[in-house]
């Protein structure tokens, strides 16, 4: 302590010799009133501090909260501008797209004017013309998947014209410059694509970096495909590639005013073609189209005879009472959307069934706006979209999370067209006045619900809903599968067998520990379960990955005839000894029949292992993993839950150990002093007086074990093979939510909705041990309370 | 009188003697797999050490016969079934056969380190006196015989071949350690200081009034630098050049000879030679490079000093962290707080905080810690560094303090049991001589209370040590770059990651590329880890149970 000037007393006044010196030490008495201000600064600083530490340990529960939290945000739009982009009008309906930053947009008009103007204020930053042929006119419209910015302009003709919107960005003076312009990737002059010359009424194009696929559909309804296949990888350029033509058999069924629209996956293999039947209905024939090999391409003679198109599958979309209004991909190419006149919106998608071969499967719809669904746009990055209906309201939609996240007003006049920036940030709406509106978009959690969570989702080319998690790949056409049940699962089941294991070695280790063992072995019990306790987990879970796994996927007889061998022979040899005589029997003082039995049951463990070759030879055809396999159709894991339960149940005994023992111990002495004075044998007392008094606290050890299981990483992480899957088989491993976090977490971006569920399975971890560790502790409470009180 | 049997079955079982012998058994199964799995780690864990004796022996293959060279490591037998199964040609008789892991060595030669061969089919197995075993630090132990050695291509003639190449091997060692220190004491430095000096003049950027001249100054030390940089580097470059000069001739069990160049080579040692003492003494000394030296071969060899640094290090800076907050909640808790229901739920909170599993901190420290105030340090502090992060990015400071709140509870629940034990009637003594609260506090409860923190400390520092789940998130890695604490200023690196015991368990183990080889490494790392733990905890069991006995007296009967 420090010293003060201002003393009471003299220095000699209290003298006390030092210990060590032999000196008198002087004892400097401080003021009253500086004392008692240090005594108020501890008390001060002491409460400070001890808050401090319980804000701090509560703040974890609200962190955690506070990541998981931004998951429930629905969507908002927020309008930034409103303008007029062009006072001339456009010919027909226009096409709009934004780039990647958000900043300029593009106007494609029926004229061939493609206008880029400032997204927030309108401003025309640059205008280009398609060149078209003199006399004739633009009588088709297509734009590729969103990645690709493909335009396509089919003339009246018979050819067409592919334009490619293009975005540089440059940094002069360090701030950023977009300079829009506009590629032709087959070419500014126009391509020839029915020789007839037709005009081309709906085309469709998609391309990569290997090959490009152009439908066309002329006038007279024939629909004509080319196909543009790079045979020199060297040449990057259109010169390079090879041209093929076919004549696709249109085979519609009982066709009525011709086709509606059409639309050709990305990656070049599907082809969907839309129109309605006599009776009104909304049909779409279904092709696929085989991979092109260049060499069988260059062999063929007539190329209508042998389209690489087959009609797959026709389908009813819709009924005529409710025709369809809209169809547009999700992105990935993989799912169509179908738009309808009651403002209905339908998923479906192509699933390759075992023998049928790939069908189109009509998976979810969503009912929630009233009017005909007249645009859909997709998402680039995610499996969202926008619907437009004709009253101008807007809805935001996901698909794999079957949630609807907003319906908006966003216009009142009629021919209203919608934009999404690639990112999904930006939104654009425009009427057919050219009035604009340029909104902001916060929609950072589409995909998660509680249906995508916990339920079975119906992921894309799936052949049915089931629970998956997949939370990465590395194509960005992925779907996440964000399914927290298989890991709910594994956790619970992995909790599952370890507290198989775990419940009756602890509760009745610790049971005759606590009431049978005198205290010298009590003495080296206790320790023992303390050390068992403390031992590193990760040391458990190499253990068990690397020493135990292989042990028991080597001697699987051993295992499960040990489950019925060690009780039996112990009941045997209990009995057997109460045969000997007694003189032997005194010689081993009641309370040590734990340590006897030890070189018994490792004979007997040794017995089974020795024995397990030959068992499995005489038995099971000397490999009981494929008899296991053949005859029960159980198919085995090396990294499987006996494993797991064996090795956590190591990990749990101790924790069920020694709240069970301390339990017991503490039962009032007279309770059992008196059963026995009645005549109750040990074991009847044990049963119907201990047990029965210390029964909460045994419940709550059981609880407080559980709760360690279902939150153990290290053990699960290294033991079980991680495979997310729900399989209640015991020769099966599991992932479990902690095991998943170690995982995940260092991969995942931060702030994403991955990163996002990841903390939410941290805090129901948190919330559900917490909640049992409480209730037990309550019951351990009250208990006590009893204890006390007899 | 003699019972009837079944009579007597009856009332054996009526008095449940049977059943208090299966809960009986039930503790010895539970004696039986704490023993058994730390027997199971010591054995393996000490063996790694001891140097085996090497085999020679001919293998029979049909009509042909190898010489095959190799350590024996385990016998087994196996049912002749599963052996057909796997294409093996055996005779109809044979139901049972012995077979044996050999490690071959030579895994650049071999491809594989371990190899089954069927005992049958090995003759004439000796132990010739003149093998060696030469650890490299490339490509793991190499088996064989030494028929020369060269130096710059030339034979050396020399009649003790054996000695001449270990006392060349000695040099070279030497020179290794001067390569070391250079590496350490000069190049590291001036690497580091290179490293500030581009920061610096990052940062000063931002700030143009007195750019230019700074600008200059700066230059002018880098070109400094640079040259003291390349000086040393080709006086380590000539070292190299000396060390690289000497080379062994081995000829391996197939009759190949295989040239090793010194530098590469840890040791050479001849088991078959040596007697029981000697291997004793090279027994001792592999456990003490196994504690001393860094790891080779992606942590597979070599030892594991890193990571009881990185181990000690972390414990003993979340210590730091840990005990006063723990001390000054407890003191709270039980001598401030108005023992209400607000302070029974706190209690109860605390203590269940214990059992909220460890991946919880782990992911809150990597959010909160690591990303949040690291993220905001790096904003405020260390706008010339990005994007690379300082603190924003898993590291030792981060780890201390996620395993510091993970450790709390345990400290405050220990030390307030400890302040629950002392007897009211001490308070009240102190303060009736006219003592205030905190001198009671100060000089006469937490004195009395000290083994119970120092039994909270030692409990936390072994949980601390054991834990591995939260560090994976917080700032463990597979190999460290760099120690935390080094010579440069400041000496004491907190936002550096490190190595620890309980991962390398973890890599090693699971996630080498040559599991079987390292196993015995993982084995002898546990062991060490158990050790440390079991020694830790215990004392605090001995603590508390003497605190235990010297408070009973003082509680009133």
């Amino acid at each position: 302590m420090k010293q003060t000037s201002t003393n009471i007393q003299p220095d000699s006044s209290d003298l006390l010799p030092d210990e060590k010196s032999g000196k008198v030490r002087c004892w400097k008495l401080t003021s009253w009133k500086t004392r008692v201000f240090k005594d108020k600064l501890a008390q001060y600083s002491i409460t400070l501090g001890g808050n401090s530490v319980i804000v701090a340990i509560v703040l974890i529960f609200f962190y955690l909260i506070y990541e998981a939290l931004p998951l429930l945000n629905g969507a908002e739009i927020e309008k930034i501008a409103e303008y007029s982009i062009d006072s001339r009008l456009s010919i027909g309906k226009s096409y709009y797209t934004i780039e990647e930053q958000g900043e300029i947009a593009a106007k494609f008009d029926h004229s061939g004017q493609i206008s880029f103007f400032d997204t927030p204020t309108g401003r025309i930053k640059k205008k280009f013309q398609i060149s078209i042929p003199q006399g004739e006119q633009i009588s088709s419209f297509y734009a590729s998947d969103a990645e690709d910015r493909g335009i396509v302009y089919g003339l009246s003709n018979g050819s067409l014209v592919v334009a490619r919107h293009e975005y540089l960005i440059s940094f002069p003076g360090n701030k950023r410059l977009i300079t829009p312009q506009i590629t032709f990737p087959m070419g500014e002059k126009p391509l020839k694509i029915d020789p007839s010359g037709q005009a081309l009424i709906k085309v469709a194009f998609e391309q990569n970096k290997d090959e490009a696929t152009i439908i066309a559909l002329t006038q007279d309804k024939r629909l004509l495909m080319s196909r543009f296949v790079k045979d020199s990888p060297l040449y990057d350029n259109e010169i390079s590639s090879k041209r093929f033509d076919f004549e696709i058999p249109l085979n519609l069924h009982q066709p009525d005013k011709g086709i509606q629209q059409l639309l050709l996956s990305k990656d070049q293999r599907r082809l969907f073609v839309f129109y309605q039947d006599i009776s009104g209905r909304s049909m779409v024939d279904f092709f696929l189209i085989e991979r092109f090999l260049i060499e069988k391409l260059l062999n063929k003679k007539s190329l209508i005879d042998d389209s690489p198109a087959k009609l797959t599958q026709q389908v009813v979309l819709a009924e005529a009472s409710n025709p369809v209004t809209y169809v547009s991909f999700l992105t990935g190419g993989i799912s169509i959307l179908v738009g309808q006149d009651s403002g209905r919106i339908s998923q479906w998608f192509p699933v390759n069934l075992e023998d049928i071969g790939y069908q189109l499967k009509f998976v979810r719809e969503f009912n929630n706006q009233q009017a005909a669904i007249i645009q859909i746009v997709p998402e680039m990055q995610r499996k969202g979209f926008i619907a437009l209906d004709k009253q101008g309201v807007m809805g935001l939609y996901h698909s794999t999370a079957e949630k609807t996240l907003l319906i908006q007003q966003v216009s009142t006049t009629q021919g209203t067209q919608l934009a999404l920036a690639p990112r999904a940030n930006f939104l654009l709406t425009l009427d057919a006045q050219d009035k604009a509106m340029f909104w902001s978009v916060s929609n950072e959690y589409p995909e998660i619900s509680w249906h995508s969570l916990w339920q079975k989702v119906w992921y894309e080319s799936h052949p049915q809903a089931e629970y998956t998690w997949q939370s990465s790949s590395a194509s960005s056409d992925f779907e996440p599968k964000f399914s927290l049940t298989p890991l709910a699962f594994g956790t619970f089941k992995a909790a599952f067998y370890a507290m198989l294991f775990a419940i009756p070695i602890a509760i009745m280790g610790a049971v005759y520990t606590a009431y049978f063992m005198t205290p010298a072995a009590r003495g080296i019990v206790k320790p023992s379960i303390e050390i068992m306790e403390a031992l590193p987990t990760v040391i458990l879970g190499f253990l068990a990955g690397l020493w135990l796994a292989p042990l028991v996927e080597d001697n699987l007889p051993a295992v499960f005839s040990l489950v019925f061998v060690l009780p039996v022979s112990i009941l045997l040899f209990a009995l057997l000894w109460q045969l000997l005589p007694e003189k032997i029997r005194q010689a081993i003082p009641e309370g040590w029949e734990g340590f006897i039995l030890i070189p018994f049951l490792v004979l007997m463990i040794w017995i089974s292992f020795a024995l397990s070759l030959p068992i499995e030879a005489a038995f099971f055809d000397g490999d009981m993993q494929s008899w296991l396999n053949n005859k029960l159709g159980l198919g085995f894991n090396q990294r499987n839950s006996i494993v797991i339960g064996i090795a956590m149940g190591f990990a749990v005994i101790p924790t069920i150990f020694s709240i069970t023992e301390d339990a017991v111990f503490n039962v009032p002495k007279h309770l059992t002093l008196g059963s026995l004075a009645l005549g109750a044998t040990r074991w009847q007392t044990l049963i119907r007086v201990v047990i029965l008094t210390a029964s909460p606290a045994i419940f709550s050890a059981v609880m407080i074990g559980f709760g360690r299981a279902i939150g153990e990483t290290m053990i699960v992480l290294m033991a079980t093979g991680n495979t997310p899957i729900m399989d209640f088989s015991f020769l099966q491993g599991m992932r479990t939510l902690s095991a998943n976090i170690a995982i995940e977490v260092p991969e995942s971006e931060v702030g994403s909705s991955h990163y996002r569920i990841l903390f939410l399975a941290a805090l129901m971890l948190f919330v559900f041990t917490f909640l049992f560790n409480t209730v037990a502790e309550l019951i351990r409470q009250n208990l006590r309370k009893k204890y006390s009180q007899l | 009188m003699i019972k009837n049997p079944i009579t007597q079955l009856k009332d054996c079982f009526g008095t449940g003697e049977p059943w208090v012998w299966l809960s009986a058994a039930a503790v010895s199964l539970s004696l039986m797999m704490v023993f058994g799995l730390l027997s199971l780690i010591a054995y393996n864990g000490l063996g790694y050490f001891w140097p085996a004796d090497l085999m020679e022996a001919e293998l029979l293959n049909g009509d042909k016969k190898t010489v095959i060279m190799g350590e024996i490591r385990e016998t087994e037998t196996v049912p002749a079934q599963q052996l057909r199964e796997a294409g093996i040609q055996l005779t109809k008789e044979e139901q049972w056969l012995k077979r044996i892991l050999l490690k071959q060595g030579n895994r650049d030669i071999y491809g594989l380190d371990f190899r089954w061969i069927l005992e049958k089919n090995i003759a004439n197995k000796h132990y010739p006196k003149d093998l060696l075993v030469i650890e490299r630090k490339e490509w793991g132990k190499l088996y064989g015989r030494l028929t020369g050695i060269k130096e710059n291509g030339q034979f050396i003639k020399t009649e003790t071949l054996y000695q001449e190449m270990q006392s060349r091997l000695k040099q070279v060692h030497q020179l290794q350690k001067k390569v070391n220190e250079l590496l350490k004491q000069q190049l590291g430095p001036i690497n580091t200081r290179l490293e500030t000096l581009r920061l610096y003049e990052k940062k000063i950027q931002f700030d143009t009034s007195k750019l230019s001249e700074t600008l200059s100054n700066i230059e002018e030390q880098r070109q400094l630098l640079n040259q003291k940089f390349s000086q040393y580097q080709a006086e380590v470059q000539q070292l190299y050049k000396i060390m690289a000069s000497d080379s062994i001739l081995i000829q391996i069990a197939s009759g190949q000879i295989i040239e090793v160049s010194m530098e590469n080579i840890v040791q050479v040692i001849k088991p078959n030679s040596m007697n029981i003492l000697e291997k004793l003494g090279h027994y001792i000394h592999q456990i003490w490079l196994f504690i001393s030296d860094d790891p080779r071969e992606a942590n597979t060899e070599g030892g594991i000093f890193p990571a009881i640094f990185g181990t000690v290090l972390m414990v003993i800076i979340m210590s730091i962290l840990v005990m006063p907050l723990g001390v000054i909640t407890a003191v709270y808790l039980h001598e401030y707080a108005s023992q209400g229901i607000m302070v029974r739920i706190i209690r109860i909170a605390v203590n269940n905080l214990a059992g909220v599993p460890s991946i919880v901190y782990g992911i809150f420290g990597l959010g909160f810690f690591v990303y949040f105030i690291g993220g905001s340090i790096d904003d405020l502090f260390y706008p010339e560094a990005s994007p690379a992060p300082v603190y924003g990015t898993p590291g030792l400071l981060w780890a201390s303090m996620t395993l510091a709140l993970l450790t709390l509870p345990v400290v405050i629940v220990t030390t307030e049991e400890g302040l629950s034990r002392i007897p009211g009637a001490i308070r009240e003594g102190s303060l009736a001589l006219g003592a205030t609260k905190i001198e009671t506090l100060w000089h006469t409860v937490l004195p009395m209370v000290s083994p119970a923190m120092m039994t909270g400390l030692i409990l936390a520092v072994a949980r601390a040590a054991g834990e591995v789940a939260p560090l994976m998130l917080v700032g463990v890695v597979k190999l460290a770059p760099a120690l935390a604490l080094d010579g440069d200023y400041p000496y004491l690196h907190l936002e550096r990651k490190f190595m620890h015991l309980g991962f390398h368990i973890y890599d090693v183990g699971f996630q080498s590329p040559n599991v079987e080889a390292a196993r015995p490494l993982v084995y002898a790392t546990a062991l060490l880890l158990v050790f440390v733990i079991i020694v830790l905890n215990l004392t605090a069991i001995i603590i508390r149970n003497r605190m235990r006995e010297k408070y009973k007296e003082l509680e009133p009967h």
